[in-house]
């Protein structure tokens, strides 16, 4: 599965200075992603697996240790547009209509306007929201929204996607409905993605491989490969397969915390 | 409608309070008139009533309430003699000639708008540079801040004087007052909004690897406009007060700041109201084109539905 490394780390340290003293968020973390895995970081809060995603996309610099992403430090990868980031909120601005928002990165890079319209067009297509890039935020649905925000992650050909909890605040069915089109979006563009959950149906569904995380400190503590087909129909969260993996997500997640 | 009908109601309400404080405020006066035109009232020493309150005066002599609404110089005027006296000076008159209240109104216009947009300019570029400056935010803010606690007043003739001294006379001085007063609440609203965006919006320009510049244009800019806009319409009726108030220690003879002063000088309380009204009226109508000028742009910009 793992042809070529994109995200490596290596004994990854992170702590935070905080008022009441250091906190170590991430603890000796090592991990490697390859092209195209589909991997999913969970855990409960506070195990450092936002801090471990804003680490890739150089939000967050480690204290100790190294990572690469694409061969380079976080930050010249940023440079170099190796990834698009998606948050949990959708964040468009509200000024602008759905197209000119998936513009913004665009602009910002300075693509040639009609090199802008056809990426627009591409990605639109992409998350199935083709007609609504005159419209503005607040006339679509959350689902929509966030659909768009990834159509904005996608419109400067990263081959990493990092998502940090893009569905957690939608509701179950919008949610299923968005699972299933990350994963055709995923099986089209063979994107790398990285994709911080704290659902354990989610994170099974839609990974290649499961990272589960634990806190204080936060760390790794168990990386599950899925053996799930790359062909997943909703349903196949009803098979003994599926529901395995889902308990090896579980066992991992209470041997790591003490739920004190 | 409902709502039509308690507007209406609150200023039928102010207007009949205005009229009966008219009979105790005008009633001395009235008397004294009345004497002398050979009326019988009580008492009837002008002497005796010097000591007496106004209500029991109006209680003793209650045919000369209708008076107290149609004096020439009354203590306080009447609503309508206000209304008449704003009609003659605007519409009855030549808008050049030196009583007219539009010349005057334009006068204290000129120096608001130019004041205004002084004041606003350098309201957003203080603001541009707190957000962005540690420094600023550490240096400038506390004197901004302590330019508001002098009272203007005190303030303006210095600033009259300091300018003259230098050979700017005119309309600059009134307008450099006016500024002074207008820069503050626009620094306020758009330090306030420029740093609305929330970090998660700060961090995706980050991932784009977005400059300082694109992300003042592209997203604080922007953000800030609702902000901006309530600071404009504080800003603009600040600095109509700081106009007018920049024509009172000059002597100018021209204004409405002047006309207060003229009609104070000469006793002319109609005058005066006439004044306050017009001053209040330009206000409003300024606040009111702004509130336009807000729909329209937030509306362009596709933030109100």
């Amino acid at each position: 599965m793992n042809t070529e490394a994109v995200i490596e780390a290596r004994d990854l340290n992170l702590t935070f200075q905080t008022n009441d003293g250091p906190v170590q968020a991430l603890k000796d973390v090592n991990l490697t992603i390859g092209k195209g895995d589909f991997v999913s970081f969970i855990g409960p809060s506070g195990c450092g697996k936002t801090t471990f995603l804003r680490v890739m996309a150089a939000l967050e610099h480690p204290t100790g240790g190294s990572i690469t992403v694409n061969g380079m430090s976080p930050d010249e990868a940023r440079r170099n547009r190796a990834y698009g980031y998606v948050f949990q909120a959708a964040g468009l601005y509200p000024w602008r209509t759905i197209a000119r928002n998936i513009k913004l990165p665009l602009e910002i890079m300075g693509y040639s306007k009609a090199d802008q319209e056809d990426r627009v067009n591409r990605v639109l297509q992409l998350v199935d929201l083709e007609g609504f890039g005159g419209k503005y935020p607040w006339q679509l649905s959350g689902g929509m929204q966030q659909r768009a925000s990834i159509a904005r992650a996608l419109a400067f050909d990263a081959d990493i996607l990092l998502m940090d909890e893009p569905f957690g605040a939608l509701d179950e069915i919008v949610r299923d409905h968005l699972n299933e089109q990350l994963l055709k979006l995923w099986a089209r563009t063979n994107k790398t993605i990285g994709f911080v959950t704290h659902s354990i149906p989610e994170a099974v569904y839609l990974s290649t491989r499961i990272v589960v995380m634990s806190p204080r400190p936060g760390r790794i503590t168990d990386v599950i490969d899925s053996p799930l087909p790359a062909e997943r129909p909703l349903d196949i969260r009803d098979t003994p397969e599926f529901l395995e993996v889902a308990h090896r997500v579980r066992e991992g997640l209470r041997a790591g915390h003490s739920y004190d | 409608m409902k709502s039509v009908i308690a507007v209406l109601t609150v200023v039928a309400a102010i207007v009949l309070f205005w009229y009966v404080a008219c009979v105790p405020m005008n009633i001395k006066g009235v008397l004294t008139e009345a004497q002398r035109a050979g009326a019988v009232v009580q008492p009837a020493e002008a002497a005796d009533r010097r000591g007496m309150s106004s209500f029991a005066l109006v209680a003793g002599n209650s045919f000369a309430i209708p008076a107290t609404w149609a004096q020439e110089r009354p203590r306080l005027p009447a609503p309508h003699q206000v209304a008449v006296e704003l009609w003659d000076t605007t519409v009855n008159k030549k808008i050049t000639s030196k009583r007219s209240l539009v010349y005057h109104g334009w006068v204290t216009l000129s120096a608001t708008l130019l004041g205004f947009a002084i004041g606003t300019g350098l309201g957003i570029l203080l603001a541009v540079g707190i957000v962005h400056s540690r420094v600023m935010d550490m240096s400038v803010m506390p004197w901004a801040i302590v330019s508001q606690t002098i009272p203007i007043i005190a303030l303006a003739p210095m600033i009259i004087v300091v300018l003259y001294s230098i050979g700017v006379q005119g309309i600059i001085p009134k307008a450099v007052i006016s500024a002074y007063l207008s820069f503050f609440p626009v620094v306020v609203g758009m330090v306030k909004g420029l740093r609305a965006p929330d970090s998660m919006q700060l961090d995706l320009l980050k991932t784009y690897s977005a400059s300082t510049s694109q992300g003042f244009w592209k997203l604080r800019l922007p953000s800030s406009m609702p902000y901006l806009f309530a600071s404009l319409k504080i800003g603009i009726a600040a600095s109509l007060v700081g106009a007018i108030v920049g024509e009172l220690p000059t002597g100018a003879v021209a204004g409405l700041g002047a006309r207060l002063l003229a009609g104070s000088y000469y006793g002319q309380t109609v005058q005066i109201w006439s004044a306050l009204f017009a001053a209040a009226i330009l206000a409003a109508a300024l606040v009111a084109l702004l509130g336009l000028i807000e729909r329209l742009v937030l509306k362009r910009m596709g933030v109100s539905a």
